[in-house]
């Protein structure tokens, strides 16, 4: 009877782990390896020739500059809102944990809609700010704003359980010592959360640096000015330059690649902080 | 939380907001709550007429017919699929179980665009995949097929990564016991297994359902955005915006945003199912 449930599980076993791994294999690895399977389909020369174009060049910079500035401004405003949520109760908490949580369930494409009724000509600050004569829709302001929004419950969303799980304790303890805020938050609160903090700017940026609905929507999508490297990807594939956008994609799989090593770095870190405590 | 008694106490006679609380709320009315407040005004400041028209359009009924749908089907097969997979990567040791973990988290890490991209390919007729099946007669790419396809790439590690930590926790014990008992495998797996990962299962089936709807990268990719065939609602807010149609794109916008706004408030509740079941 054992021998018998043992011989059946033997066998369930196989026949999940093939399930498992055919699926994984189909749905996400395959796609996957296709990427650099593409790119370097015709050898190594088309591949380079992208990296020369001028098109590619302005993506991959104005790709970094919007990453450069969207993701410090979302890490000091997770690091508020962690330190406002996990260390306060009050009337309405959970409703505010809700509302962080929107730009994750509110589709990107509607994101940029929302810049647009704001920032664009006909917009609520669209007279005031072609007085100024600043550009936000169809210009880089308006990339960053799009970019800044749909990233912006990452960090104060890997920073909340860490603040929790510590406690008020040791800044209680470093308060009645004399210390003052900034000295509690950068010699007790930060060494506590950084690996947590570091894992949300690691989601932040990835996010940043691969967001296309919503910068789709309000960028214009103009060659060298306000063209981010996933709007090159999918400008060269309408175009049918397959090479250049496998090139480029490649690019954006290898910080897809780093993200998750890292991710997975980090959460071995996380893990053992857990036991140590 | 034992401290937070004192917390409150000895924070009473200092400032009442400090300035991370000013700046949380700052940020949030500027960047979440103005956007929110412009949609909703410019979507109602058409008639109620004028609204019900645009929001129930042919063309818009069939979107959203093809979103909901698909988005539904491939939240549910990734619920099935989901949990075999964190099913296997929980319960057995095998080469390769770390890397097939962490590839799992793929589809966070690689952008949409390349996503739509690649799928396009491999499930293209000369594709990988696409290939295989074409000379059955089944096309994927740029069919409502397609679009399924990429919901399941995003859909899927909300599945696994909700249902692993359930598994995880979950006594072995009690299988053990129910099979000492005499159960057959069958009924363990039905009568004991499943019912605690059930609220976990259907949590991860909601989130990742909730992230399909609006996906829109890899969807406008792999379809041919053909009305009432293989337009999915977030891109048909596109083509609206491309036809300088602002009330029609807001309106639809809304229409969409309302549904996430629901399937949010379900997820926290299915979410609070999940808790009561671990206490």
């Amino acid at each position: 009877m054992l021998t018998n449930q043992q011989k059946s599980s033997g066998k369930i076993r196989i026949i999940l782990i093939t399930i498992a791994i055919s699926y994984l294999f189909l749905i996400l690895l395959a796609p996957a390896v296709n990427v650099f399977w593409q790119a370097f389909s015709k050898g190594f020369g088309p591949f380079l020739e992208v990296f020369s174009q001028a098109d590619f060049i302005s993506a991959v910079g104005l790709t970094f500059f919007v990453a450069a500035i969207v993701v410090p401004i979302n890490s000091v405003f997770g690091l508020c809102a962690a330190w406002a949520i996990a260390r306060h109760r009050f009337f309405g908490r959970s409703l505010v944990i809700s509302l962080l949580d929107l730009p994750f369930s509110i589709s990107p494409v509607v994101a940029g809609v929302m810049m647009i009724l704001l920032y664009g000509n006909r917009g609520w600050f669209g007279g005031w700010l072609s007085t100024v004569g600043v550009k936000v829709i169809f210009g880089v302001p308006g990339i960053i704003i799009a970019t800044a929004f749909v990233t912006m419950p990452f960090v104060a969303r890997e920073v909340i359980p860490v603040l929790e799980e510590i406690g008020p304790e040791q800044e209680e303890a470093a308060r009645t010592l004399g210390a003052k805020d900034w000295q509690i938050f950068w010699h007790v609160t930060l060494p506590n959360i950084r690996w947590g903090l570091l894992y949300g700017v690691i989601l932040t940026n990835a996010r940043a640096m691969g967001e296309f609905g919503a910068v789709s929507v309000v960028s214009g999508n103009i060659a060298r000015k306000t063209q981010t490297l996933p709007l090159f990807v999918e400008e060269s594939y309408k175009q049918y330059a397959t090479t250049s956008a496998f090139a480029a994609s490649v690019l954006l799989a290898l910080l897809g690649l780093v993200t998750l090593v890292l991710k997975l770095f980090l959460e071995r870190q996380l893990a053992s902080k857990q036991k140590d405590d | 939380m034992a401290g937070s008694g004192i917390t409150s106490n000895s924070r009473k006679p200092r400032s009442r907001f400090p300035l991370a609380w000013r700046v949380t709320l700052g940020y949030m009315v500027l960047m979440l709550g103005l956007p929110l407040i412009a949609l909703f005004s410019k979507a109602f400041s058409t008639s109620p007429g004028e609204f019900w028209r645009i929001a129930t359009a042919p063309i818009a009924l069939s979107a959203y017919e093809v979103t909901f749908v698909t988005a539904l089907i491939a939240a549910c097969f990734n619920g099935v699929f989901g949990t075999i997979v964190a099913w296997v990567l929980v319960k057995y040791e095998f080469p390769g179980r770390r890397l097939i973990d962490a590839i799992v988290d793929l589809p966070f890490a690689l952008p949409t665009a390349v996503a739509g991209l690649t799928l396009a390919t491999v499930y293209s007729k000369t594709g990988w995949v696409g290939g295989l099946l074409a000379p059955l007669g089944i096309k994927l790419a740029y069919t409502r097929l397609g679009v399924m396809i990429a919901m399941l790439f995003t859909s899927l590690p909300f599945v696994v990564r909700t249902v692993e930590p359930v598994l995880a926790e979950m006594e072995k014990d009690m299988e053990e016991a129910a099979w000492s008992l005499g159960a057959s495998r069958a009924q363990t797996f039905w009568q004991v297994s499943l019912p605690p990962l059930l609220p976990a299962i259907s949590t991860g089936v909601a989130l990742g359902f909730s992230r399909a709807v609006g996906e829109f990268g890899s969807t406008v990719m792999v379809a041919s955005n053909t009305p009432f065939k293989d337009l999915v609602a977030p891109v048909l807010i596109f083509q609206r915006l491309e036809q300088y149609d602002v009330v029609g794109a807001t309106v639809i916008g809304c229409v969409l945003l309302m549904i996430s706004l629901t399937l949010l408030i379900s997820i926290n509740l299915l979410q609070a199912w999940g808790k009561r079941y671990a206490d």
